[in-house]
């Protein structure tokens, strides 16, 4: 038992922390300036079909990030019109864009493949072995070989972090989210400062499903987010709406997945553990997580008021 | 009504539909097909004739439940996105008082209905305890239970509920006196539009005359103006929760009762999200649900014909879908009355608010 705890375990649980990551920090741009962002989902599987659509048609999978990244933009950029421009309840467009990009995804892969299902195989981004990360200790070796997106994921919190709470742009989306109105009346255009962050979140988001298709399976299948977007805005709210705190969440969360995948078909005490109650593990934790963090009082102030 | 409230009203829906269906022309067209003539396919395939309008009618009967499921929550303010996970339990619970026990027709149909609802409605109690008591947002609670549910029910019907006499998973069949008969034979048209139609019923009778409806709707408009007029906010929405999952729960009861006669694996093409566009296009009410969720039944119904003939993917109505949300979510905007905080028309009101309205983009 005791030996399933070991460096393969750390490996796996930042393989898949980097899409939690990516999509939390995209979910905490967001939700600073004021905007829900239940869409998370949706730009995941977009990024994760037009990643794999742009390696697919130049064969190079730098091309895929491109085009996944945009593809999550333009999400961010519709769900940024739709509650600024149009007022539309943040929730209500959230959802639409979900199903959207399902449809969508669904649709053009029907359409471009003649294939149900899944695309074929692509080409995927490489490992990386960073040679001085692995002379860290415990983790050394786990953090060596992974993803490029790892590394930018690492890369972007400290990034986030030192861009919402030292700069005065992060000033002004810390404004927007808790006070447009007074940020508006010192000349703070909140409305663009919506549209940069959740586009921005849009272009996370997508990143992070890029990761899903280029990073661990070299191809796309359908609906294959599978609900990691709703795991990382949880991961968002229960880290406090910063970064840090979403990516220390996201660890968390995607720990006890691997776990999971460990733990499958093991005995514990005589006793196998079906598959499926493993499989449910990250989506209970989840709920259970959300219903221990006391009080809302760290939500950005102004989230998901339609006043504006 | 009057005639300009009648057009009001289905204003919204028929613009929503109008840009949805075009929206999806332009996908088609550029997608290389014709959209009149996948339109046209899909229209054939789901009214043509009366056995596809039987066949319709029976894809819109869960649609109904699991559209009233969801209106109900947006009346009191709650995003019940788990209508799917609800109706998977429901149905399992369902099938299983079918195949277990053996009981005269008359006890046997109500208690399968019972415990469909039963299961729907404890499979939406978490969620709306959560929420009434931990502020914890159903949108993704509901939603991380719909995953569990997909789980645990294939795990039971594959397991501990499983037909020994076969590989598939799924349920013994479900006794002949626990089954929903037909009621036109064409299309497989089965009670269970009855059991839709007086839910409509009731659904409208609640919200329009009874107590509790009236506490559903304040809690929906201002929880804290709800709070303030002594109305129990926090039971309000665990009620409203849990009736809105029981009404999903008796979506998937009808459906296996009526139509399959078992639970097998997966047997739900995704009812629950459909109810989202079906609610919010017939405004949360009982009769817009009904009507709506016919339409999109016919556009399920139609679509496969549409694939089958045309070679656009059934998809498109998934994407037609969406943008039903959009425009008719857009009802979700705040004060639509003019010079009021949210209107861009800074009516007569030209004061601050005014301006700060004015300097918005």
């Amino acid at each position: 038992m005791a030996d399933i705890f070991d460096t393969e375990l750390i490996r796996s649980t930042f393989r898949l922390a980097t899409p939690l990551i990516l999509a939390a920090l995209g979910g905490v741009l967001s939700e600073r300036s004021g905007v829900v962002n239940i869409a998370l989902e949706g730009m995941m599987l977009a990024g994760a079909f037009f990643g794999m659509l742009g390696s697919y048609l130049t064969g190079s999978p730098w091309v895929g990030v491109a085009l996944g990244m945009a593809a999550g933009g333009v999400f961010g950029f519709i769900h940024a019109a739709l509650t600024h421009r149009m007022r539309l309840n943040h929730i209500v467009s959230g959802v639409a864009l979900n199903i959207l990009a399902l449809g969508l995804t669904t649709y053009l892969l029907r359409h471009i493949f003649r294939e149900a299902g899944s695309s074929p195989p692509v080409t995927g981004l490489p490992d990386w072995d960073v040679g001085i990360l692995a002379k860290l200790p415990l983790v050394g070796q786990s953090l060596s070989g992974q993803n490029p997106l790892f590394y930018l994921s690492i890369a972007l919190i400290l990034g986030l972090n030192v861009l919402l709470f030292t700069t005065p742009a992060g000033l002004r989306i810390r404004a927007a989210g808790e006070h447009p109105e007074a940020a508006e009346t010192v000349g703070i255009r909140v409305g663009l400062v919506r549209y940069l962050a959740v586009t921005g979140s849009g272009v996370l988001g997508g990143l992070a499903g890029v990761y899903l298709s280029l990073g661990q399976l070299n191809m796309f299948t359908e609906g294959m987010s599978a609900g990691r977007g709703f795991i990382a805005l949880a991961a968002v709210i229960f880290g406090k709406w910063t970064p840090f705190g979403a990516a220390g969440a996201a660890l968390f969360f995607a720990f006890f997945d691997a776990l999971q995948m460990r733990l499958q078909g093991q005995t514990i005490g005589g006793l196998t553990i079906p598959s499926e109650f493993m499989l449910m593990l990250p989506y209970l934790l989840t709920i259970i997580a959300l219903a221990g963090v006391v009080g809302r009082a760290s939500a950005p102030a102004a989230l998901g008021r339609q006043e504006e | 009504m009057r005639i300009s409230q009648i057009v009001g009203t289905a204003g919204v829906p028929v613009a929503a539909l109008g840009a949805a269906f075009g929206a999806a022309a332009i996908v088609v067209l550029v997608s290389g097909g014709s959209p009149m003539e996948s339109f046209a396919a899909m229209f054939s395939s789901a009214f043509g004739s009366g056995t596809a309008v039987g066949e319709t009618l029976v894809k819109s009967i869960p649609l109904m439940l699991t559209g009233l499921a969801v209106a109900l929550g947006l009346r009191a303010g709650l995003f019940n996105i788990g209508a799917e996970g609800q109706l998977l339990v429901g149905a399992l619970a369902a099938a299983w008082v079918g195949f277990a026990l053996d009981l005269p027709a008359v006890i046997h149909i109500p208690l399968c209905l019972a415990a469909g609802v039963a299961g729907g409605a404890l499979w939406a109690f978490l969620p709306g305890l959560l929420k009434a008591k931990r502020g914890v947002h159903e949108v993704i609670t509901t939603i991380m239970l719909n995953h569990v549910a997909f789980y645990l029910t294939h795990f039971l019907v594959t397991t501990r509920l499983k037909d020994v006499h076969t590989m598939a998973p799924q349920t013994p069949e479900m006794h002949a006196t626990a089954r929903l008969g037909w009621l036109i034979e064409a299309g497989g048209l089965h009670w269970g539009i009855l059991v839709a139609a007086l839910c409509v019923v009731a659904f409208a009778f609640l919200m329009a005359r009874s107590v509790i409806g009236f506490e559903l709707k304040a809690v929906g408009f201002s929880p804290d103006a709800a709070r303030t007029a002594g109305i129990n906010v926090s039971g309000m929405i665990v009620l409203a929760m849990v009736l809105s999952g029981a009404l999903a729960g008796a979506a998937g009861a009808v459906e296996v009762m009526g139509v399959h006669h078992k639970f097998y694996d997966q047997f739900s093409p995704g009812y629950g999200f459909d109810s989202i566009a079906v609610a919010l296009l017939g405004n949360n009410t009982a009769v817009g649900t009904a009507l709506a969720a016919v339409l999109f039944g016919a556009l399920r119904n139609g679509a496969l014909g549409m694939q089958l003939a045309t070679d656009t993917p059934k998809e498109i109505v998934t994407l037609i879908q969406a943008i039903v949300i959009v425009f008719a979510g857009m009802r979700f905007l705040k004060n639509r009355v003019p010079g009021t905080r949210g209107s861009r028309d800074p009516g007569l009101r030209a004061d601050t608010q005014g301006r700060a309205d004015a300097a918005n983009p």
